[in-house]
């Protein structure tokens, strides 16, 4: 490969904020992994990252998309061994028929590999078996220095520094999985509702509540006494017979939603209505593995629903002890702005991984959705004043707009994985835009 | 089941024709210089469809003993029912002018596919079985400045499938002709110009299920045949003062 074939194009994240001038290249072979790693560069899956995590400023965006071939797959035990640009779409369809189903899985499927060991991502289990990366075996990173095999074993500051690195260690070329065995392509599921916050949290801490996969659904509009009323959905496998995987999105937002259709009336309503209709399922009854765990991903496009202005997400953690009196103030804030999220969810999270720059933490983590207006970036920044007051941190997989001091007060093993970055990219190749707009590198 | 040869198996059309027969459970053979790449595409085509694919190291480079290789291949993985030729190569419009590029063009685009061809030709022939799918180029139906020694040598190529075709249609082996507009693969990847570019994958299974419909010729995506038949009959006084 002597010339770089690029396009020049704006691109952004999911949430269509930051829009960046971007040289985007693409690898198409593994080989060429090797070259890239000489070069300014930083990999970029599906895209998925909400922010400008998967965005390089000063050299080529490099798509990995070609880069989704299997290995090889175990159906006795489970392991895998693919690309990094194998999404967990494709994994999806190749081992749900054979009765294994994603240890850990985030709230869509069209991630890659590669970018859900860079974002360490979360599922709704985190509580009982921690997040992405405790099921990751192993992953070959290309360096300056070569591809190099990194496990929590083998070079394990490397792998730890990766994991939830945001892309900014090298170049994941292959990745080991282990898997998890199912009995069928459905859930159990279970609705139970909570009249506010105090409820909700108490439900989430309580182990007759608790199941395989948790996860509550909040109306951030609702206000006063009613203040963080939600719903919990609780589910596990099931056993019975096996399905096929999920198939494509039958829903799609052909075009981005005018900026008035999405205002604090509408969206109360809507949430109003989807808390009564889903509070009357309080009876366990069966879902399908699709819209249990990707519910968003059944509508393509979705973003489009914010409207051509974009949107951002905001998910924060914040620690056991302090969670519902931080909660309770973002929610406030919330509601008094009149910020109209559709989304907010609220998750409960188990020990903290070794992942240098991992997000979740002990105690409960919230994500909205928040679409882009005047005034939305200021109620952020006021947002991260009550966040870090109360001990949490903010998910970079989700950011876009966050300061680089923020940051530092967030993640305490920064300066560490600072240093390990600094051994495995001493030229400051792979930085993205997040890691810029951050100071990160 | 039957056994299909796809030799330049790296490209991304090679890979979408690849996934559609080894959904039907084919066994495939993928045959390319690349064997490190190939045994990459072969173990996902064994994840996915729990099929066979076999990694075949065959450079068109060079124009060998090609009816030898073709009965040793045979001996050793036992009868190749269809062949899809899908390697092709496409350097800049500069470098494909003159020197060895030049050279180069013709060898594997229709030289180094021809020799390799002939010899499946007449063993399907003698066996009155198989199927040939060779991919020549929208390139190949109008010379023009920027890219006419790879046009020509698809052009050669496409004359010589159309030629194949007559010969074994006489045997019932059917011979098939891809013509791909922009399709987004390497060779086309940052290329200025493009438009209406179409996904390798879905190419790939267009011409899996075109072969088997019996199609003589297609153009894939297939309104290409309307744009190629207003490009042929612009009049050549005109067309050679234009900038294409």
């Amino acid at each position: 490969m002597t010339e770089i074939a690029f396009v020049e194009k704006q691109i952004a994240g999911w949430g269509n904020y930051p829009l960046v001038d971007a040289r985007l290249a693409r690898v198409e072979r593994y080989a060429e992994l090797a070259e890239w790693a000489h070069r300014p560069c930083l990999a970029r899956g599906l895209g998925r990252a909400y922010g400008d995590a998967a965005i390089s400023l000063q050299g080529h965006t490099l798509l990995t998309m070609r880069l989704n071939r299997f290995l090889s797959f175990d159906p006795v035990s489970g392991l895998l061994c693919a690309e990094a640009g194998v999404s967990l779409d494709d994994i999806l369809r190749v081992v749900m028929p054979q009765g294994w189903f994603l240890p850990v899985t985030p709230g869509t499927r069209y991630v890659t590999l590669g970018g859900a060991i860079a974002s360490d991502v979360h599922g709704k289990n985190h509580h009982h078996v921690g997040s992405f990366s405790a099921f990751v075996k192993s992953i070959v990173l290309f360096t300056v220095h070569g591809p190099l095999r990194c496990s929590a074993e083998e070079n394990a500051a490397c792998f730890w520094a990766t994991v939830g690195g945001m892309g900014m260690t090298g170049l994941i070329g292959e990745v080991e999985l282990q898997l998890k065995p199912i009995q069928s392509a459905d859930m159990s599921v279970t609705h139970v509702p909570a009249a506010n916050l105090t409820e909700i949290m108490a439900l989430m801490r309580d182990p007759a509540q608790d199941d395989e996969y948790t996860v509550a659904w909040i109306d951030c509009l609702a206000q006063g006494e009613a203040l963080g009323r939600s719903i919990l959905v609780r589910g596990h496998h099931i056993d019975g017979s096996l399905g096929p995987a999920p198939g494509a999105a039958r829903l799609s937002m052909p075009v981005n939603l005018p900026g008035f259709c999405l205002n604090s009336h509408s969206v109360r309503a809507f949430n109003s209505l989807y808390y009564r209709w889903q509070s009357r399922k309080t009876a366990p009854h069966r879902v399908a593995i699709a819209p249990f765990f990707y519910p968003l991903d059944g509508i393509r496009d979705w973003p489009k629903l914010y409207g051509k202005g974009g949107f951002v997400q905001y998910q924060f953690v914040l620690p056991e002890g302090s969670a519902e009196a931080g909660i309770r103030e973002v929610l406030a804030r919330i509601s008094e702005g009149g910020n109209a999220s559709f989304l907010a969810v609220l998750k409960r999270f188990g020990a903290q991984g070794e992942g240098l720059l991992s997000f979740p933490m002990p105690g409960f983590t919230l994500a909205l959705d928040i679409p882009l207006r005047a005034g939305t970036l200021t109620l952020l920044d006021t947002l991260d004043t009550i966040v870090l007051a109360h001990g949490g941190r903010v998910y970079l997989a989700k950011d876009a707009r966050m300061s680089a001091s923020t940051l530092q007060q967030m993640y305490p093993r920064l300066a560490e994985w600072q240093s390990i970055r600094h051994q495995l990219d001493p030229n400051g190749l792979y930085v993205s835009a997040l890691g810029q707009r951050l100071e990160m590198c | 089941m039957t056994q299909i040869l796809i030799v330049g198996a790296t490209s991304a059309m090679a890979r979408g024709a690849a996934f559609a027969w080894a959904a039907q459970g084919h066994r495939l053979l993928l045959a390319g210089r690349d064997v490190n790449e190939l045994a990459r595409l072969a173990s996902d085509i064994q994840v996915r469809f729990q099929t066979r694919a076999e990694v075949i190291e065959l450079d068109l480079d060079h124009n060998a003993d090609r009816p030898a290789w073709v009965v040793n291949l045979e001996a050793e993985y036992g009868q190749v029912d269809g062949v899809l030729l899908a390697a092709g190569w496409m350097p800049d419009s500069e470098s494909m002018r003159r020197g060895d590029d030049a050279m180069r063009v013709i060898q594997r685009n229709y030289t180094g596919p021809v020799a390799l061809l002939n010899a499946f030709a007449d063993v399907f022939e003698q066996r009155e079985l198989g199927f040939i799918v060779g991919i020549a180029s929208v390139a190949g139906d109008r010379g023009r400045q920027s890219n006419y020694p790879y046009g020509a040598a698809k052009a050669g190529f496409a004359t010589y499938l159309a030629g194949l075709r007559n010969r074994l249609f006489h045997a019932g082996v059917s011979v098939m002709t891809v013509k791909p507009g922009f399709v987004d693969t390497r060779m086309t990847f940052g290329l200025p110009g493009l438009f209406l570019v179409a996904d390798p994958m879905q190419v790939g299974e267009v011409i899996v299920h075109a072969q088997r419909r019996g199609r003589n010729e297609i153009y894939v995506p297939g309104f290409w045949r309307l744009i190629l038949l207003i490009i042929r009959h612009v009049p050549e006084f005109i067309f050679k003062r234009l900038k294409l």
